[in-house]
């Protein structure tokens, strides 16, 4: 065990756990997006940053682990600043336009930005040109809605085993891909297991036929089904 | 007291919000104790007044004709508020963004998808006001004072930014009321 002061609150912790599994275990909430329960930390979407006494980086919480002593602030003024900042860029960078969104309502990202207090984006939105991929039978994917979170890429590569999805370009021109580049529909190695599904934070990957405000995601079914196949506890 | 002055302007938008700020129904007739409304898309009044003290504004920045009253509702108005999705981020109006120039979208929409032979763009000078490259959210082109998402904001949001304001107060939107969408 470890002794670490998470804003001011002394913890005794396990040694292998990470700031962010402490802060929540203690009732403190660090907001995510890219982290998921079941599938690997990623440090992507830096939501997580925290203040750690003795460095003036901000360190990614669900990425790091905890070490005696450790002073760590979760929500200062300029992490809040970050916070709503890194969700404004979010917003600038794709097509994000929740009136129309199969997921409006039901959405972490929006959900995220009403909590930030996010009432307009200060950054000019770049308008993308990002395509849409229907060739599934089942499900589809709307580039515009993509943050990149890559949860999608884990749970297909961690929980199916197919790694169907992964990452293709660079900088502003990063995005999912699917097979060798390939339309979804002509993917001979996706199972049609519909986790990454699921795992989509925002309306990016949805069941087609879904129409605004129609598509439920259902992250807690990928913690459990990593807990599942681990502890051998099939029901839900 | 002397009432205050309202404003809601129509840019580039639906009138969604327009009809939301309808959907107060009786406590419009509160607010008409405390504003008189100087201008609007439901009153026959053709110019923008002066010395407005609270301007509502509907709708992106997506032509000339849009362009220029926003131009003179800011050199006007005390407070300028973007009034739902589209004035807070461009929303729907703003689809075409990704697309590029207006040119194609026109052709596709008065020409391409037109069942005519004579099917054209329209090009009699006055009957549609040249769009902007790029449609652009209110606070884009001149300082706004305050954010009312929604697409449109339900009444009770719209209350939410206008009641304090009739009592001298600065209004606070948080939680649910700067949701977009």
């Amino acid at each position: 065990m470890l002794t670490v002061t998470i804003n001011e609150q002394e913890l005794r912790v396990n040694e292998d756990a990470t700031v962010l599994e402490v802060a929540r275990d203690s009732g403190i909430d660090i907001p995510t997006m890219c982290f998921l329960e079941g599938i690997s930390a990623f440090g992507a979407c830096r939501l997580c940053m925290v203040e750690v006494a003795g460095t003036s980086k901000l360190l990614p919480a669900c990425a790091t682990k905890v070490a005696e002593g450790m002073e760590i602030h979760t929500d200062t003024e300029r992490l809040r600043s970050y916070r709503r900042m890194i969700l404004e860029l979010l917003f600038a960078e794709g097509n994000h336009v929740c009136a129309v969104c199969v997921t409006n309502g039901a959405c972490e990202l929006q959900d995220m930005a009403i909590d930030a207090g996010m009432d307009h984006v200060r950054y000019n939105y770049q308008y993308p040109e990002r395509g849409v991929d229907l060739s599934h039978d089942l499900l589809g994917i709307d580039h515009n809605r993509c943050i990149l979170c890559v949860r999608c890429v884990r749970t297909c590569d961690e929980l199916e085993g197919a790694h169907v999805w992964d990452v293709a370009g660079r900088g502003k021109d990063s995005r999912v891909i699917l097979g060798m580049d390939e339309a979804w529909g002509s993917v001979e190695t996706c199972t049609s297991c519909q986790k990454c599904a699921y795992a989509c934070p925002t309306g990016a990957i949805f069941f087609k036929g879904s129409s605004v405000s129609e598509m439920q995601h259902d992250p807690a079914k990928i913690r459990f089904l990593a807990n599942a196949r681990q502890n051998k506890e099939w029901l839900r | 007291m002397s009432k205050i002055r309202l404003a809601t302007v129509w840019l580039g938008g639906c009138s969604g919000c327009h009809m939301s700020f309808l959907d107060l129904d009786e406590w419009l007739f509160e607010l008409a104790e405390f504003a008189d409304l100087v201008y609007s898309p439901i009153a026959d009044v053709k110019e923008y007044p002066q010395d407005v003290d609270v301007a509502l504004v509907e709708g992106a920045v997506a032509n000339e004709d849009n362009l220029e009253l926003i131009e003179q509702v800011r050199e006007r108005s005390k407070l300028v508020i973007s009034f739902g999705d589209c004035a807070v981020t461009g929303n729907v109006t703003a689809l075409r963004n990704p697309l590029g120039e207006p040119e194609p979208i026109l052709k596709r929409i008065y020409v391409e998808t037109v069942n005519s032979l004579n099917a054209e763009i329209p090009d009699e000078a006055g009957i549609l006001p040249p769009l902007l490259d790029q449609v652009k959210a209110v606070h884009q082109v001149v300082l706004v004072d305050l954010y009312l998402p929604g697409c449109p904001p339900p009444a009770g949001r719209i209350k939410a930014a206008i009641a304090p304001l009739l009592a001298g107060e600065a209004p606070e939107l948080s939680g649910q009321n700067i949701k977009f969408g």
